[in-house]
């Protein structure tokens, strides 16, 4: 199979106005992508599985993958003079200036043949932005492997994939708001006081101690169903 | 035959439901003697805790270990527990094998709801105990004792099968000490008890509400 | 239809008074319009997620006509335990016991699976013994896997357990073997990067030596049972068939793939850990239906049994892991890796990025089940409802895996 620069070089003479990009993967895998413009993706997509060198008939894996806004300090060394003037020595003067690198979503193909046994050429999209402009075209009708997937992405990271038949979302209920994959999602703090908590979750525990109302005078006021409780402690495997 | 002329004082009275208040010692001499004497009471519990039917009902791993005990190595069924029925009205029993996500939550509620009178509840393994090793995930529900009395906790991730056996001769204990009139008279007989539950509502970021505090109260922490 | 479905007689059964409660939640095309008089409404049935036979917790809202279905939806979701998000808070090798609750019938071959995009990550190599040792454990837990998974197609066929019970019977030898290895019988968190965890023992090599070799006696005894089983041939044969170009273009894989005829094993393509050196073959079907599926299963276990008899006989001794490994304070260097195996269900693959630090920056699993339920609606279309029952089981998902 040809390397990702040859099938660059080779896509962008057959979309010349499309941007495509090589995105190097410094990793020992070694595996480098492909990031192509939304725009023209569904065409590309379209050449990649009909094209008869590659083939790429199999979608294997689709992944959303979220960028939050990163601050970034660029240090630019000026040299400049010495004010002194003495022996014509200069000096270097760092200006740091920081600038907000604007976050964005992305979904990551990875794409196989089955019928030529070659890959992967690896596809990236990314979106313009977190917040409002989070569309990107469907591969579902290339590849109908991407349903599923694309569904997940849209209900964990909140891409929308236009043309998809069917956007709903795939493991949370359809009345759940957030995007819970996003690296700035806030899980709902519900977790209480226990023995045996560890690390991240007994520090949680004891912000909601601080916070919580006295939770030893809710045992004392027996509720309706304050019958099983007291059969607990009969039982040789209670709960620690 | 003769009978034993001990008549019984109130302060002989044993917590097992004795029949007419007879002491063990005579009922078992009386045994030897081929005669057999019960209570309802006990007749009832020995029966019912030897015929429990468990709900057909697996929600993760826990469920691969709980088919285990029902398969010829393990077998369940010599706890008379084999029958395990796909409908919850006819369950006695509802093993909760598994991690409870806050999508399955209302489900499990609803179900537990749908059986009838006298049930239990087995919370298997540490996930329905209390989120187990999914604890920190944003759609797990951290025990379901949250939403509905749980009879017997079986530690273990995944508990072996011989600890889901272990648990159910736990239940069996437990239903044979119950008591069916007087003022310490089991949960089920009792018209103030309620046997339904509230069943929560998919909600825009979590559960609603997020646990019922008629049910569960979180553990009172240590007073340092 | 001969038979005037109940609702037709009787109008207040029409799901035209009775709102459903699932309807509003299912947008989508309707369903054909019914002008025949003997066809009733069109009724729309919720099983699952608590459903004996929908392995778990899936649920699939069918519509039938009759008892045929117009339109099937699986839904997700129930058993969605946020493993990817706790990936990303975990450090590498922190996440190896959450593999094992991924697919929770083949632990082996998920750790493997992580292990393997790990090392491909951090570029670690892996020693003989270790390789050979992986096979083995893959191999076992595939014998596992289609074992099981036949006893619970046919449980789905109105068996009642029997043949799930030989399964299990067998399925106990080995998970007894990989207790004695690993210290648990189902998660047993044995692989390591750039290794294994525990070195087996002689005894233990040699009791799993005789299980396999007495293997097949017990698929000889299986199949004697199930294959040519008449009740089984009228409900299988030509039951929910795929073409070789759907299954490709909905990246279905492992034997639901080979079953329609499609070569493609990752064992043979991608060649990964030693599976070069072993003599094996790929068994293909030909028809795509549930029959061919369940085939696939019995054939590939035959393989296996070869495969694991040439692994026994050619184990090198050595160490088990690599010594350069670094398992405490494991930092890979910034960069991506998607490592795929074939797992029992499929392929089953990992994408890890790592930003250089002891947590993957995303840690993505792309789960086989999943995946090859995409075709369950085209499957399951025009034939009875018993049917879709039968075909999700050929289809062999695992809830863990499928909502991770």
């Amino acid at each position: 199979m040809e390397t990702v620069e040859q099938l660059r070089d080779r896509l962008l003479a057959r979309f010349p106005a499309a941007k495509i990009e090589l995105v190097t993967n410094p990793s020992a895998a070694a595996e480098h992508s492909l990031l192509i413009d939304a725009a023209h993706g569904r065409d590309i997509a379209l050449f990649l599985r009909d094209d008869p060198t590659l083939r790429l008939d199999y979608c294997s894996n689709v992944t959303g993958i979220d960028w939050p806004d990163k601050e970034i300090t660029d240090i630019t060394k000026t040299t400049v003079a010495d004010p002194a003037g003495a022996s014509g020595a200069t000096k270097v003067v760092e200006q740091k200036t920081t600038r907000i690198q604007p976050g964005y979503l992305e979904a990551v193909y990875h794409l196989y043949s089955m019928a030529l046994k070659h890959g992967p050429v690896i596809l990236r999209l990314r979106t313009a932005n977190r917040s409002d402009a989070v569309t990107l075209p469907s591969f579902t009708p290339v590849w109908r492997s991407c349903d599923f997937q694309e569904r997940e992405i849209y209900d964990l990271y909140g891409i929308i994939f236009e043309c998809h038949p069917d956007l709903r979302r795939l493991l949370m209920w359809y009345e759940f708001k957030d995007h819970p994959m996003r690296k700035d999602y806030v899980e709902p703090d519900d977790y209480e006081w226990e023995p045996t908590a560890h690390g991240a979750i007994l520090e949680k525990a004891k912000a909601n101690r601080l916070t919580s109302a006295p939770i030893a005078g809710d045992a004392a006021t027996p509720g309706p169903g304050s019958a099983p409780p007291a059969t607990k402690s009969s039982n040789t495997e209670a709960k620690p | 035959m003769e009978m034993s002329d001990a008549t019984p004082t109130p302060a002989a009275y044993t917590p097992f439901p004795a029949a007419g208040n007879i002491p063990d010692a005579d009922r078992e001499d009386l045994r030897r003697h081929g005669v057999l004497m019960t209570s309802m009471e006990e007749l009832y519990n020995w029966g019912r805790s030897n015929s429990i039917w468990p709900l057909q009902f697996g929600l993760a791993c826990c469920a691969i270990e709980m088919i285990a005990a029902a398969t010829a190595r393990f077998d369940i069924a010599r706890f008379g527990a084999e029958i395990f029925r796909p409908s919850p009205r006819q369950a006695d029993l509802m093993i909760v094998s598994g991690t409870v996500t806050k999508k399955m939550a209302p489900l499990v509620v609803r179900l537990w709801n749908q059986m009838p009178e006298p049930k239990y509840c087995i919370a298997m393994g540490a996930c329905a105990i209390s989120g187990g090793p999914f604890k920190q995930g944003y759609n797990v529900l951290k025990g379901i004792d949250r939403f509905i009395p749980v009879d017997i906790y079986i530690p273990g991730c995944p508990p072996r099968p011989e600890a889901l056996l272990n648990g159910l001769v736990q239940l069996q204990k437990k239903i044979k000490g119950e008591k069916l009139s007087g003022p310490d008279a089991a949960r089920f007989t009792r018209a103030d008890v309620p046997s339904e539950f509230p069943i929560p509502e998919y909600g825009a970021h979590d559960l609603e509400p997020t646990k019922n505090p008629a049910v569960w109260t979180p553990p009172a922490p240590p007073s340092a | 239809m001969s038979t005037p479905p109940l609702s037709s007689l009787n109008p207040q059964l029409s799901t035209g008074s009775v709102p459903f409660p699932f309807a509003a939640a299912l947008p989508g095309p309707s369903v054909r319009a019914v002008h025949d008089q003997f066809h009733g409404d069109l009724l729309e049935v919720s099983m699952g997620p608590q459903h004996p036979s929908t392995h778990g917790v899936f649920r699939m809202v069918a519509t039938l006509d009759g008892e045929q279905i117009v339109k099937l939806k699986p839904v997700f979701g129930y058993l969605h335990r946020n493993h990817e998000k706790i990936a990303e808070n975990t450090t590498y090798l922190g996440s190896m016991p959450y593999t094992d609750r991924l697919d929770y019938l083949c632990s082996m071959s998920t750790n493997w699976a992580y292990a393997l995009t790990v090392e491909k990550l951090a570029g670690i190599t892996v020693p003989d013994r270790a390789q050979y040792l992986r096979i083995i454990m893959a191999e076992l837990t595939r014998l596992v896997n289609h074992a099981c998974l036949v006893g619970f197609l046919f449980n789905d066929l109105g068996t009642s357990f029997t043949p799930l019970l030989y399964a299990f019977r067998e399925r106990e030898k080995i998970i007894d073997l990989f207790e004695a290895l690993s210290g648990s019988r189902m998660m047993c968190n044995y692989q390591r990067f750039g290794g294994c965890r525990v070195d087996p023992t002689p005894e233990w090599l040699e009791t799993a030596r005789v299980l396999v070799e007495n293997f097949p006696r017990f698929l000889d005894e299986y199949e004697r049972m199930l294959t040519g089983n008449e009740i089984m041939l009228a409900r299988t044969q030509g039951i929910g068939r795929v073409t070789p170009a759907q299954a490709v273009n909905a990246g279905l894989t492992g034997p639901v793939l080979r079953a329609c005829g499609v070569d493609y094993d990752l064992r043979k393509v991608d060649g990964y850990g030693y599976y070069p050196r072993f003599e094996f073959r790929v068994p293909l079907g030909d028809h795509g239906d549930t029959y061919d599926r369940y085939m696939m299963r019995i054939l590939e276990m035959r393989e296996s049994v070869k495969i694991l008899t040439q692994a026994f006989r050619d184990l090198p001794a050595g160490p088990i892991m690599d010594p350069k490994a670094k398992l405490r304070g494991f930092r890979p260097k910034a960069g991506e890796a998607y490592g795929r195996l074939e797992g029992p269900k499929g392929e089953l693959g990992f994408f890890l990025i790592s930003d250089g630090s002891p947590n993957p920056y995303r840690y993505r699993v792309r789960p086989p089940s999943l995946i090859n339920l995409t075709l369950l609606e085209d499957m399951c279309l025009g034939h009875t409802i018993a049917d879709s029952v039968v075909i999700l089981g050929s289809i062999d998902i695992v809830l863990g895996e499928v909502d991770r």
